[in-house]
């Protein structure tokens, strides 16, 4: 139930923004994430944006993995 | 699809999975109190590939399963109010109360819709105004804003005939609760994503302050859940618990700040009814004053029978993960899919269903 599904930002128009989520567009509210910007991701969940996705973080987490397949020497 | 692909590529999960087999010598029993980290688990089959020293154990984490029959009761009673139909998320059509479900109450005549999102009662309200629809607002932390949201926009918009029935919750106090019962002994938690992505990780520092327990908010994905699994692994060795967050990408130590601000302009702290748990205080959210006209709840004369709870189904003991699913006698006998005796057997995101489809 708690499922928050990523969506990139396509437009926006008020507090309403038009969403891409797996090639499919939808209408999602952002008016619990105002400083939403298009271009960006969100985490949609029952019709609303509930947090944006901060892409530089999601970028450290794989680099996690990465350095985890080939440990620095030493 | 981006941002969940790349975080369930198997070769990167090998890494991972041997650090932890390295480390992991003493035991650790570890909660997950989401559902949707429970359907992830067993789909994944991440229980299998870690080491026999790590117990990975459901909590409380599927809102529809911790839904009280007295709440489905009254959830039944909204649904027979003459003049109106129910609008719920579908994960609740199924779920038995004392003596009935929503999904009984529609085919003997009832309006009951399913929808997405708490926007579409509000929706159904203005296109229908001869008509009261009633919201049932189920769900945690992740849901509450939304469902807020929408409650004072149906205010601002004058709308006389759109009411919710909160049945919401909140999940910190409740691990309290658990934890205060004392009969689950644990040394983590797998704490939920998205819950915190709307509370941040504040919430549940008594965890480590007052009972030294590691806890490390985690994504979705089978490579989050193992890097979190081995955060956790490597706190125990430290000896420092401490709450950490493995899911950065969706969650801030601040949580979301407005959502928790509309939040608190729709809704105050109350006591709520938990199956397992019983009664917490403070685990409840009922709308405030401001907004008694349309909470369904007090716009309601509901006449709830006495509540009854099914003979044998030993849901609340799965919920408090005091048992396996396999635990219970009704499990995938009397208990399926198709014929799901308690909630965590109809929920998808049950304990019960999801042991049952992806084994345990």
């Amino acid at each position: 139930m708690c499922v928050a599904i990523p969506a990139r930002v396509k437009s926006i128009k008020g507090l309403i923004a038009e969403v891409e989520i797996g090639g499919v567009s939808r209408p999602v509210s952002v008016q619990l994430t105002p400083e939403v910007q298009k271009g960006g991701y969100v985490l949609v969940h029952a019709g609303f944006a509930i947090q944006i996705i901060d892409e530089q973080e999601a970028r450290e987490t794989l680099k996690f993995f990465e350095e985890l397949v080939a440990p620095q020497e030493g | 699809m981006k941002f969940i692909d790349e975080y369930r590529d198997g070769e990167k999960a090998r890494p991972i999975l041997e650090e932890i087999h390295r480390l992991a010598k003493e035991p650790l029993r570890l909660m997950e109190v989401c559902g949707t980290h429970t359907v992830s688990i067993a789909r994944y089959g991440l229980r299998q590939a870690l080491p026999e020293t790590i117990e990975l154990i459901s909590g409380p984490g599927c809102p529809v399963c911790v839904t009280s029959n007295r709440d489905l009761d009254k959830a039944i009673s909204l649904a027979r109010v003459p003049g109106a139909a129910v609008a719920t998320f579908g994960d609740m059509m199924r779920v038995p109360a004392s003596e009935s479900t929503l999904a009984l109450e529609r085919a003997n005549g009832r309006d009951v819709r399913v929808v997405y999102s708490p926007l579409d009662g509000l929706k159904m309200a203005e296109q229908v105004p001869q008509m009261k629809i009633i919201f049932l607002g189920v769900g945690f932390e992740t849901t509450a804003p939304a469902v807020a949201a929408t409650a004072l926009e149906a205010r601002n918009r004058g709308l006389k005939n759109f009411f919710i029935f909160s049945a919401h919750k909140t999940v910190p106090k409740a691990l309290k609760a658990l934890l205060d019962l004392g009969g689950t002994k644990l040394d983590g938690f797998i704490l939920p994503g998205h819950v915190s992505a709307i509370i941040g990780s504040h919430p549940y520092e008594f965890l480590a302050a007052e009972y030294g327990l590691a806890g490390v908010i985690s994504g979705f994905e089978p490579l989050d859940i193992l890097q979190s699994v081995l955060m956790l692994v490597r706190q125990r060795k430290s000896g420092r618990p401490r709450v950490e967050i493995q899911y950065k990408r969706g969650v801030k130590p601040v949580g979301n700040p407005r959502a928790l601000e509309v939040m608190g302009q729709a809704f105050e702290p109350a006591d709520a009814e938990w199956r397992g748990l019983g009664r917490i205080a403070g685990t409840g959210l009922a709308f405030r004053e401001e907004l008694a006209e349309l909470d369904a709840s007090r716009a309601f004369e509901l006449k709830v029978p006495a509540t009854k709870e099914t003979k044998g189904c030993r849901c609340g003991e799965v919920l408090c993960g005091l048992i396996r699913p396999e635990g219970c006698a009704l499990f995938a006998k009397a208990c399926t899919p198709d014929n799901p005796v308690g909630p965590c057997m109809v929920s998808f995101e049950g304990s019960c269903a999801a042991a049952y489809k992806y084994g345990s």
